[in-house]
């Protein structure tokens, strides 16, 4: 205990140095094209890292199940090892469920970085539990989508904050063999006479209130919703009122991924919100036969960031991590495990399915455009309406009631 | 224990312990103070002093963006939770729920610690039997969870077994729910009550068979309010850890609601401390309350 | 005692029923560990040794028990230190705040892991940090001490009321000085209550996963947090169920003596002393 609290002691000796010497040196060039970002508030002080050092032996993260594995879920499905041998760094992954958990685990602090969705990103940074990223020590950014970039979820006033990782949407799955005809639309999920009533998931977080909300954005266009996470009274009423609905039809709300591989598997579960990654571990295991699918309405979805934490232990390593995990061959396995669109543009050459790009739209910007990824709500609309939205702990709330 | 003042006159050699253990003799508030100091530094320090500063957290509020905390006192977490109709509902059915399971592991824990204690003649059996009654502690409590699961769900064992009975289980849920923490508490409520039935001297049990009383009629007049403080002692555990458990109730659960999810929605997930503090005063309250109006019974040292 | 051959049969049918209540979840447990699927299914169409196998074999298993047998005795030897000073002090002596003593002591195994959880995590944040310790292993032993001490505190209190302190007036009368007394009087007498304690208390916290959730740091690893970490990995959900099995087995023995030493002494002088 004494030994590694000595080293605890010299790695945050070296940090403060790096940062002393850093202090004002923040990251890349001006915000190039991303739409209209007023200026927002400034976040906490924090200064980026100048330069990385040699590995501290150690690195303790926070990532989604699938984001870092090393052989103990699948033998053959490991990129963790590999890095521990290239830095030396042993990795400790704390796996989150939902960005919730994951901003609850940033702020013990006992954590180096974290790979976070939208709807963590900015509630880290404004907590000051997260450090600007300087990406000139991060060389395979250099080649990574450009419409993950300095993004309002990334980044604040031009400085980002992290490095993109990967993106993708919530998908509808549904057993093919139970459920027929094949569903087109969410409305699937919300129809309060479903055939498949008791048989329905759906995500348990309140984040899911923003998919309900966009199903009204489409099917109510006189709610006027632009953006589902931005919703005023009426419009937050009518989204919860929807999920109240949907309420009887719930088996089971679902947040550990393999809670839903099982679900679905016993077939207590036929229908409903579901991961990329869910639906693959569900055929693999030759039992049920799920389909997956963006329906008609679009979808919710998720980019996520990869944070180094402001009191980072083992910096060094976070940025190897950081660099690691966006190099093409492990952006590309990363990828293609979760089932999710990478953020290397280079990944798209190292997939396995040659194919696999296409599929999830890796490089087509308008459709990456076109989802709405998890954001935190605020009490300042995030569509620019003014302080009349309804903020997270108002949704939370809503949340609770709605479970009932 | 006499404070004999008059120390013994007895020279001998022993020399420096004797004249500490001399001291100690004359002196029983040191030896009293000498146990007391680290005990109470403990309990009253640090675990009431943790209490202490999550019933102050309670009074604070969070910044709902960034997560701060928020240090000026409100009132406003008990507002959330007095005012909106969900949080009685599940308090309600949190409370509903304990009743269940205690009554549940009552009647099931009394016949199998009756038999053990004064039924069974061998001692090697009634050891048998106690052993068996513990063991499943050992299992691990998430490991009995996940079996409750594989029996519940759907077309799992219980619809198994059902099936050529042309039933079917009643799947994951609010019954499986009570059914699942009866069966895991059950051996907090035989121990007690099996400890209590040993203390019970055959001589009365005799005597009311002596008198006339049926088997049912000594059960009832005799030996029941005999166990009382054991199975109060018993309940306190039941109610306590169904009151403050979570995990089962979302592994087995189904989309059910407990009170503690309310407690660890707030502090393990949605980082409100306060919030989750204001609710934790609830188990504690109710906790509190029962062990005080039961001290008299006696039921407390028979944990 | 007399009872009616009928009430026997029907109090031993009962007590059958109740039993195979408790064990047969855990048969389920012991069939799943060999259950060829990964993912769930009942009834299990293949069986496999694979999973013992790799629990034999699991560096992560191996680690976590180590751990949770580091904090089970950490908290173990603390619970018996402070629970013997309560017990002795509540049974010889009487002062002011000896009720209120008693009724704390009970609260933490009382009152729900999660609020002990909450509770002792914010203080831990608010005063430890500060002072440079982190969460780890001594938070955890700290917080499992907690509710372990009220274990050993009943046990022990039950048997010194029983015991009584004549002996021991009869030792000091005789000339043994308190140390010599305690030595060779007391402690023989009280032995075995405080083997029961401490392997209670040594059951409550390997098993315990809670209170360990909210006082562990990144690095530890107890063995139920192991299962918890597991049980959502789709190839280590099976092996939990064959390191339950083998854990269950493995504790037979401890709790068969704990339970001989319990009783043992305690009847002999439970004759003529009341309940």
């Amino acid at each position: 205990m004494h030994t590694t609290r000595l080293l605890k002691t010299a790695a945050t000796g070296i940090t403060v140095v790096l940062l002393a010497a850093a202090c004002g040196s923040s990251s890349s060039s001006t915000p190039s094209g991303s739409a209209g970002t007023t200026e927002r508030p400034a976040p906490p002080a924090g200064a980026a890292a100048a330069s990385v050092g040699a590995g501290e032996g150690e690195l303790n993260i926070v990532a989604w199940a699938g984001y870092a594995e090393n052989g103990s879920t699948d033998k053959t499905v490991d990129w963790v090892t590999q890095f521990t041998k290239d830095s030396g760094c042993k990795v400790n992954v704390k796996i989150g469920n939902t960005s919730d958990e994951m901003v609850t685990l940033m702020k013990t602090g006992q954590y180096d970085g974290v790979s976070a969705s939208g709807d963590a990103t900015l509630r880290l940074v404004y907590g000051g539990d997260v450090a600007p990223v300087n990406t000139d020590l991060v060389p395979n950014y250099k080649t990574v989508s450009d419409f993950l970039k300095l993004k309002p979820w990334n980044s604040v006033n031009g400085t980002a904050y992290g490095i993109p990782h990967g993106w993708g949407a919530n998908v509808l799955a549904y057993n093919t063999a139970v459920v027929k005809p094949a569903p087109t639309s969410w409305g699937a999920v919300f129809d309060a006479n479903s055939p498949y009533k008791g048989k329905i998931t759906a995500y348990d977080s309140p984040i899911y209130i923003a998919d309900a909300a966009l199903y009204l954005s489409k099917t109510k266009p006189e709610l006027k919703i632009t953006n589902p996470y931005a919703l005023d009274d009426t419009q937050f009423q009518a989204a919860v009122d929807l999920l109240k609905v949907q309420r009887p039809l719930i088996s089971k709300y679902w947040a550990a991924y393999t809670d839903q591989v099982n679900s679905f598997g016993a077939q207590e579960s036929v229908l409903g919100t579901a991961w990329q990654i869910n639906a693959n571990l569900i055929n693999g295991e030759k039992k049920v036969a799920v389909e997956s699918f963006v329906p008609s309405e679009g979808s919710t979805g998720w980019s996520d960031t990869w944070m180094i934490a402001s009191k980072a232990a083992h910096p060094n390593c976070m940025y190897k991590w950081m660099d690691y995990i966006i190099s093409p061959k492990v952006n590309a396995q990363v990828a293609e495990w979760f089932g999710e669109a990478p953020a290397q543009t280079l990944a798209c050459k190292e997939t396995s399915d040659k194919a696999f790009c296409d599929g999830f739209h890796a490089l087509d910007a308008t459709y990456a455009n076109s989802i709405s990824y998890w954001t935190t709500p605020t009490k300042n609309c995030l569509d620019g309406r003014g302080d009349i939205c309804k903020d997270y702990a108002a949704w939370t709330q809503a949340w609770t009631e709605i479970k009932g | 224990m006499a404070l004999d003042t008059t120390t013994p006159t007895a020279t001998s050699p022993e020399g420096s312990p004797r004249s500490v253990s001399g001291f100690l003799y004359r002196h029983p508030r040191v030896r009293l103070a000498g146990l007391l100091t680290a005990p109470m530094f403990w309990l009253v320090v640090l675990y009431l002093g943790s209490l202490a500063i999550m019933v102050l957290a309670s009074f604070w509020s969070t910044d709902s963006f960034t997560g701060s905390l928020i240090k000026n006192p409100t009132l406003e977490n008990y507002q959330t939770l007095f005012r909106g109709q969900v949080y009685w509902v599940i308090a309600a059915r949190t409370v509903g729920i304990a009743l269940a399971v205690t009554v549940i592991d009552m009647v099931l824990a009394v016949p199998l610690a009756f038999m053990a204690a004064k039924v069974v003649r061998s001692r090697r059996i009634r050891y048998a039997i106690v052993i068996a009654v513990t063991m499943p502690l050992w299992a691990g409590y998430l490991v009995k969870g996940y079996a409750m699961q594989t029996m519940f769900i759907n077309n799992g064992v219980i619809d198994w077994i059902l099936e050529p009975l042309g039933l079917k289980g009643p799947g994951l849920g609010l019954a499986a729910v009570v059914f699942s923490l009866a069966y895991l508490w059950l051996p907090y409520m035989v121990l007690p009550v099996y400890a209590g039935l040993e203390r019970l001297p055959d001589s009365l049990l005799e005597a009311s068979a002596d008198l006339g009383a049926s088997a049912g009629h000594t059960f009832r007049s005799v030996v029941l309010p005999m166990i009382v403080p054991s199975l109060i002692a018993g309940s306190i555990f039941t109610f306590s850890l169904t009151l403050g458990d979570y995990i089962m109730v979302k592994i087995v659960g189904g989309t059910t609601q407990m009170w503690a999810n309310v407690i660890y929605d707030n502090v393990g997930v949605a980082n409100n401390l306060p919030l989750a503090a204001a609710a934790a005063l609830f188990p504690i309250t109710v906790v509190v309350l029962y062990l005080l109006a039961v001290r008299r019974t006696g039921a407390l040292e028979n944990l | 005692m007399t009872i009616s051959r009928r009430a026997r049969w029907i109090l031993g049918l009962i007590s059958a029923a109740v039993l195979v209540f408790i064990y047969f979840p855990l048969v389920v447990v012991v069939v799943n560990s060999f259950n060829a699927s990964k993912v769930f299914s009942w009834p299990p169409t293949s069986f496999t040794t694979e999973w013992w196998t790799k629990a034999a074999t699991n560096d992560g298993v191996r680690a976590a028990i180590l751990t949770s047998v580091k904090a089970a005795s950490g908290a173990t030897i603390i619970a018996l230190l402070l629970g013997s000073m309560i017990a002795f002090a509540v049974s010889r002596y009487r002062f002011f705040g000896r009720e209120p003593l008693s009724f704390v002591v009970i609260l933490p195994i009382a009152l729900p892991g999660i609020v002990t959880g909450i509770a002792l995590n914010s203080s831990f944040n608010t005063v430890l940090v500060p002072l440079g310790i982190s969460f780890g292993l001594f938070t955890v032993i700290l917080g499992h001490a907690t509710f372990c001490i009220v274990v050993v505190f009943n046990n022990l209190l039950a048997r010194l009321r029983r015991t009584g302190t004549s002996f021991e007036e009869a030792a000091m009368d005789l000339g043994a000085g308190p140390f010599q007394t305690f030595r060779d009087v007391t402690f023989p007498a009280v032995r075995s209550a405080l083997v029961a304690g401490a392997l209670l208390a040594f059951a409550l916290s390997f098993d315990e996963i809670v209170v360990t959730t909210f006082t562990s740091g990144p690095g530890i690893e107890t063995l139920p947090q192991w299962i918890f970490n597991n049980l959502f990995r789709p190839n280590q959900g099976p092996i939990i169920n064959a390191v339950a099995a083998a854990v269950l087995v493995a504790f037979i023995a401890p709790v068969y003596l704990a339970m001989r030493m319990s009783d043992g002494p305690g009847r002999v002088t439970q004759v003529g002393a009341e309940p």
